[in-house]
């Protein structure tokens, strides 16, 4: 798939000018609120028209005012998950879930069922009315609702944000399934970077209605200038790993990673399973020989690869481990002291204990209380 | 009691009558009711504050003016009387027809404001939502308004109902009161107070009238209240 968005539109004060493209699995628009991020999902699905510019998702031109078109949203099969549900409340949650069967075409249809109510864990829900589910419960269903119509492309618009943290928790491996299980491209819009560097394989950053950077989420997250000012501390570096084992006299887990190996208090995972792990760079100490009597359980090996003035009195430095790109945030002061200069050869130092679900991830809810 | 319903064939038809008036009335009176109700709630157009005062207007004219209006109309020599008698053969004049017009024009501006409440309170996202899963506006209107709106229908037909079944002077001045085509239950109430010895027809038939009027919102409430519960708004 890919989306490609060239858009002006301005309503009031405010001005979206926007352009970029994606092919990503879960691409995420991301920015503070008032940057514009909704405004473009919004131009998407088709509920806004722009005042000018294009917008085409695998080659199928679904707005060209030079062209004069505009195909109207429900002819689009965008599918759209909004922050607030937005369940058909005189209907169940089967009936919820049924609706967009109708206008969709046989011969398109590919969502069953059975298998979204299995992937979301509703099976127990569809008798009830929207009103008597919980927060977290409404969200899943309105993601199987918009499954449900066999959508080309499914748009999501913040739709944890309006959830307390443990109800984020229960949904967010939803949505990860939904991203590996399904071949269904997501534009997921957010404003946190738990989600952000946990979900989205790239990422598009705006700001005041345009787009100030894109590319792969590893790179994106590791720009903390680019993050939003209240979110800063939460960047940094975004790795892939893998459940090798489980300590479990120690109650922790250890993982693989291209940076090697890294302990992090238990997951509920089995071995093998993939984990996307993320090391806020304020949580990474720099030692210039590999230090001994310290309680930090990770160090990991590494050469600096750049120096970046950071927000503050602070210096941003990337270290290269083993091709894996470790940022560490600390302050003018250390980087003077301990003399550090590109491609010098320093480890990198994290505690096992500043991994938490917010950069760790959570297994999946066991059936009781899913 | 049983003087009570020990009725004289001619009140029976009052009776009889008064019902398939208001019925008629108000049946007719819906579709227009919702289209008007749609266009003055989410319309946006010149003249919408001229449309909504006529709308109004059979609510504060003297009824007397309304039904000298609709003879004036839709009379045997007004220009939509004869051409609806040419074209369709529908004449009004008095007709039991006439009465129905008489009361549905009196009863709407009520049912046009209770259905444009209504619409007015249904959440426009919700209705996004549904586009964006494919349906057309006529669907959505269709599976999602209406449902929504569905107790301010109630609420509007029943009101429509009721005012159809007291309605007096416009239909006394458009179609006048002719015993089993045009006499509903208030012209038949009227013309016992004109006749000596009268009362107590007058007062059976008052009776009878509050009864039906009371049945009429007993049943608009259940009903309303069973709509609300199996939607559970919160």
């Amino acid at each position: 798939m890919t989306l490609s968005v060239d858009i002006r539109h301005r309503f009031g004060d405010f001005a979206v000018e926007a352009r970029f493209e994606s092919a990503g699995r879960l691409t995420a628009l991301f920015g503070p609120s008032g940057s514009g991020k909704s405004t473009l999902i919004n131009l998407i699905a088709g509920l806004i028209r722009p005042d000018k510019g294009r917008i085409d998702v695998d080659g199928r031109v679904l707005v060209d005012t030079e062209a004069r078109i505009f195909v109207p949203m429900h002819k689009r099969r965008i599918g759209m998950v909004f922050q607030d549900a937005r369940l058909f409340p005189h209907m169940s949650v089967a009936g919820n879930l049924r609706y967009g069967r109708w206008f969709t075409p046989s011969s398109e249809r590919y969502a069953k069922m059975d298998a979204v109510v299995e992937l979301l864990g509703i099976a127990h829900l569809l008798d009830r009315r929207p009103a008597k589910l919980s927060g977290g419960e409404k969200q899943r269903v309105a993601i199987g609702r918009a499954l449900l119509a066999s959508p080309k492309l499914l748009l999501m618009d913040e739709p944890l944000a309006s959830l307390d943290e443990a109800r984020k928790a229960e949904i967010l491996p939803y949505i990860e399934r939904l991203r590996d299980e399904t071949k269904i491209p997501i534009v997921y819009v957010s404003h946190s970077v738990a989600e952000v560097a946990r979900l989205a394989s790239d990422v598009v950053v705006l700001s005041q209605g345009k787009v100030a950077a894109a590319g792969p989420t590893e790179e994106i997250m590791q720009r903390l200038d680019l993050l939003p000012a209240e979110e800063r501390g939460e960047g940094g570096a975004v790795l892939d790993a893998k459940v090798l084992r489980h300590d479990e006299a120690f109650g922790m887990t250890v993982l693989g990673s291209p940076a090697g190996e890294i302990r992090v208090p238990k997951l509920a995972m089995a071995a093998g399973a993939p984990v996307r792990i993320r090391i806020r760079a304020r949580d990474v100490m720099i030692a210039t020989e590999r230090p001994a009597g310290l309680s930090a359980l990770n160090i990991l090996a590494g050469t600096i690869t750049a120096v970046r003035p950071g927000i503050g009195p602070t210096v941003e430095i990337a270290i290269d481990c083993n091709g894996a790109i470790v940022l560490a945030r600390i302050t003018e002061q250390s980087k003077h002291t301990l003399r550090l200069a590109l491609g010098q050869q320093v480890f990198a130092v994290i505690k096992t204990v500043s991994f938490d679900s917010a950069t760790t991830g959570a297994g999946l809810p066991s059936e009781a209380d899913g | 009691m049983n003087w009570l319903l020990d009725l004289t064939p001619d009140e029976w038809n009052a009776v009889r009558l008064s019902i398939k008036v208001a019925t008629v009335a108000m049946i007719a009176s819906l579709p227009p009711g919702i289209l008007l109700a749609l266009l003055l709630a989410r319309g946006r157009f010149w003249g919408k504050t001229l449309l909504n005062g006529l709308v109004h207007l059979p609510l504060i004219l003297p009824p007397v003016v309304t039904g000298y209006l609709l003879l004036l109309t839709f009379g045997r020599r007004g220009p939509a009387g004869v051409f609806l008698a040419e074209h369709f053969g529908i004449v009004f004049s008095f007709r039991w027809t006439g009465a129905a017009l008489a009361c549905g024009v009196m009863g709407f501006p009520l049912m046009v404001r209770a259905i444009r409440l209504s619409i007015e309170a249904v959440d426009r996202r919700i209705e996004a939502a549904a586009g964006t899963l494919g349906a057309n506006p006529l669907w959505v209107f269709v599976t999602i308004t209406l449902p929504l709106i569905l107790p301010g229908l109630i609420a509007g037909a029943i009101l429509s109902f009721a005012k159809a079944m007291g309605e007096f002077g416009a239909t006394i001045t458009f179609v006048s009161n002719i015993p089993n085509e045009t006499q509903t239950l208030p012209s038949a109430i009227y013309t016992f107070t004109q006749v000596p010895g009268g009362d107590e027809g007058a007062l059976r038939l008052t009776l009878i009238s509050i009864a039906i009027s009371m049945v009429a919102l007993i049943a608009s409430e259940v009903l309303a209240r069973r709509v609300g519960r199996r939607m559970d708004i919160e």
